[in-house]
């Protein structure tokens, strides 16, 4: 589904990404971890299309189209979503106002017909239920005053809306109680399917208790040093990066 | 220069309207006041960013009156706006037109100034603060009053509705006095149509006395076409208990100056200014604004908004004073601008004079672009960029078109600001 070859990224000429390689297929979850300044939040922008970033090397293959080549409302319409870390507040603006828009949008461009507002709200209704959100913080200006659970709670429950084929968490779990983590956690398992994938980008090894990865990579630097199944994550919980960064540095000389 | 062509409009002015036989006092007052001072030169602090005299005299080439035009029904009904239920009140160059007005004349009366007594005219909106209105003293042929007596609320809106056309760039001199009297209530609309290209000069005085425990919104749009130089006055002085709220939305024009003075005289009341500017082309909008605290306990709320594009230029001046008796006074404000091309200016100014020791005052403004983060963050969900765009900034300006209070007006004030934007949403 998605395949990423030798992906160079840097932005006002620091590079942050400096060879990236992974391959998605369809049904599978993979973890992307490292501490923190390893470009795991770079990667995930650059895939949802943040214009900040210059790619200077490598591509990437989403179902066989150029992901790089296309707007970011292109690369959601095609399929890519992005959980932000720091979902944006947007005044005046509520969920149901702009999503319903979004939505009509990507069904457009899927072939499918456009809902209206009463099949809309049913489908949002149903979806809701999923992240334990309530209608009253939907209509109300996005983001705003919401708590952070309430924030990332929102995140998947637009992710339900828009059901795509590759979900991208960039540390949705960072700053969750446990009651949010479960949450959030069992809203992503539900969106499951053999179609469709995730990348879960995290920095704690928690959130992979209720996610279970198929593959955990492990990014130092801007490269992937390390890959593996989840035990690899429990190991990385145990011992902490230490051990990965002098394993990659003595690499390296 | 400057002197000289100060000079030479006034001169112009004072010559091409001295056969006006009415309100000889107040003309002769007028006259004396624009002979004396002139109109505002650059030099001058209050019209510091706004050139309007220079605008004057390189675009209007006749500074006589603007005479009535024809106008009839159809054109009349076709610029009410969709489910319009009030008042109509209509203008034809500045000069009230009874034939295409209508109202019940039940609860509050009108009336032609055409000849005196009118004591109060320029009670409110004083000629020695600003050279437009002693212009307008001397420049409009007739006015009206209106009078909304004790007790009444007005529950339909009252609109009034000018239609402006000059051949040769003549002078529109629109003259209107307001007096809300104890506990009534009432909405006033205004919306100026021009009905072809020509320039022309409106130089509008509006005085409104809104007295003990009266409550008032007055919502204006300000849509002229591209040439058109516009000044207003409009001054409202507030009695004890009383409420005035005034909402302005500026689309277009080529210059507009908007002095805005609220006169907050007793305890208790309240006055609120909200103001958007969404400007493109070369367009010139300067709101100046004015709240008067005098006595303790009173409240004044002011958000004004612009968006620029193109070569666009907003200018906002808030003065808010708090003389040494108004304690326990909350004065708010603030100036939001987004400038969505390299070429937009905006110049902001807050201006506070606080006597009073015990007061709640605050005042923001910002200038920036449009937030990138939200764009990119609509556009991640599958909304295309434009749309993303027009959908923030519509947000951004929904803040002040929420405050207008009449449901059809604002309504048809969002329509035509949705549709510079590109879209509804």
């Amino acid at each position: 589904m998605l395949t990423i070859k030798n992906l160079h990224a840097s932005i006002e000429g620091n590079e942050i990404l400096r060879g990236i390689n992974l391959e998605v297929k369809a049904g599978e979850v993979h973890a992307i971890m490292g501490p923190n300044g390893s470009g795991k939040s770079t990667l995930a922008s650059v895939l949802a299309g943040r214009e900040e970033y210059e790619i200077s090397e490598g591509e990437v293959i989403f179902q066989g189209k150029d992901l790089l080549e296309m707007a970011p409302e292109e690369r959601a319409r095609e399929g890519v979503f992005l959980a932000f870390q720091y979902p944006v507040e947007i005044p005046g603006v509520s969920t149901t106002n702009f999503l319903r828009t979004a939505v009509n949008q990507v069904r457009e461009y899927r072939g499918k017909e456009a809902l209206d507002a009463v099949k809309f709200l049913s489908v949002m209704k149903e979806k809701m239920k999923l992240v334990e959100i309530d209608q009253k913080l939907l209509s109300r200006s996005l983001n705003e005053g919401f708590s952070g659970g309430e924030k990332k709670r929102n995140e998947i429950f637009q992710m339900a809306m828009l059901e795509p084929t590759l979900s991208i968490l960039d540390e949705t779990d960072s700053g969750l109680d446990i009651d949010a983590l479960r949450i959030v956690s069992s809203g992503v398992n539900k969106l499951k399917t053999p179609q469709t994938a995730t990348i879960v980008v995290t920095h704690y090894q928690r959130l992979l208790d209720y996610i279970v990865p198929d593959y955990v990579h492990v990014l130092y630097n801007g490269k992937i040093v390390k890959s593996g199944s989840k035990e690899l994550a429990l190991e990385l919980e145990e011992k902490g990066y230490d051990w990965i960064k002098e394993e990659a540095e003595s690499a390296s000389v | 220069m400057t002197t000289l062509t100060k000079n030479k409009i006034t001169d112009q002015i004072l010559e091409l309207h001295q056969s006006l036989n009415n309100f000889k006092d107040l003309r002769t007052n007028g006259a004396a006041i624009l002979e004396q001072k002139g109109l505002p030169a650059l030099k001058e602090e209050e019209y510091k960013f706004t050139a309007i005299t220079k605008k004057l005299d390189q675009n209007i080439s006749n500074f006589g009156p603007a005479h009535t035009v024809q106008l009839n029904a159809e054109l009349v009904n076709e610029h009410l706006f969709e489910g319009f239920d009030g008042d109509l009140i209509v203008f034809n160059n500045g000069i009230y037109s009874p034939e295409f007005s209508h109202f019940s004349g039940q609860d509050y009366t009108i009336a032609v100034l055409d000849q005196e007594p009118q004591e109060s005219l320029g009670t409110i909106a004083k000629m020695e603060k600003d050279p437009f209105v002693a212009l307008n003293s001397t420049t409009f042929r007739s006015g009206i009053a209106i009078h909304v007596g004790r007790n009444k609320q007005i529950e339909k809106p009252i609109f009034f509705l000018f239609f402006n056309q000059a051949h040769n760039g003549e002078v529109i001199s629109p003259r209107l006095f307001i007096q809300i009297e104890d506990n009534a209530e009432v909405t006033f609309l205004e919306n100026t149509v021009s009905l072809d290209e020509n320039p022309y000069f409106s130089n509008m005085v509006t005085e409104i006395k809104v007295a003990q425990n009266a409550h008032v919104h007055y919502s204006r749009l300000q849509a002229e076409h591209r040439r058109a130089i516009v000044v207003n006055n409009f001054e409202t002085d507030i009695h004890r208990d009383a409420t005035f709220t005034s909402s302005l939305v500026s689309l277009s024009g080529d210059m507009v100056r908007n002095n805005l003075s609220l006169n907050l005289l007793d305890s208790g009341c309240e006055g609120n200014m909200y103001g958007l500017y969404l400007l493109n082309g070369k367009t010139h909008v300067d709101n100046h604004t004015n709240v008067d605290h005098t006595k303790p306990h009173a409240e004044s709320n002011e958000l004004y908004k612009g968006i620029l594009a193109d070569k666009s230029r907003g200018v906002f001046n808030g003065k808010i004073f708090v003389r040494q008796d108004a304690q326990k006074t909350n004065a708010f404000q603030q100036n939001n601008n987004i400038l969505l091309s390299e070429d937009a200016t905006v110049n902001t100014k807050p201006q506070l004079e606080i006597w009073a020791d015990d007061v709640k005052c605050s005042h923001g403004c910002t200038t920036g672009q449009l937030d990138e983060e939200a764009l990119f963050y609509l556009q991640a969900r599958g909304l295309g960029k434009e749309q993303a765009k027009g959908l923030l900034l519509y947000a951004f300006a929904g803040e002040v078109l929420d405050k207008i209070s009449n449901d059809g007006f604002r309504a048809f004030v969002t329509q035509k600001v949705q549709e510079r934007l590109g879209g509804s949403y």
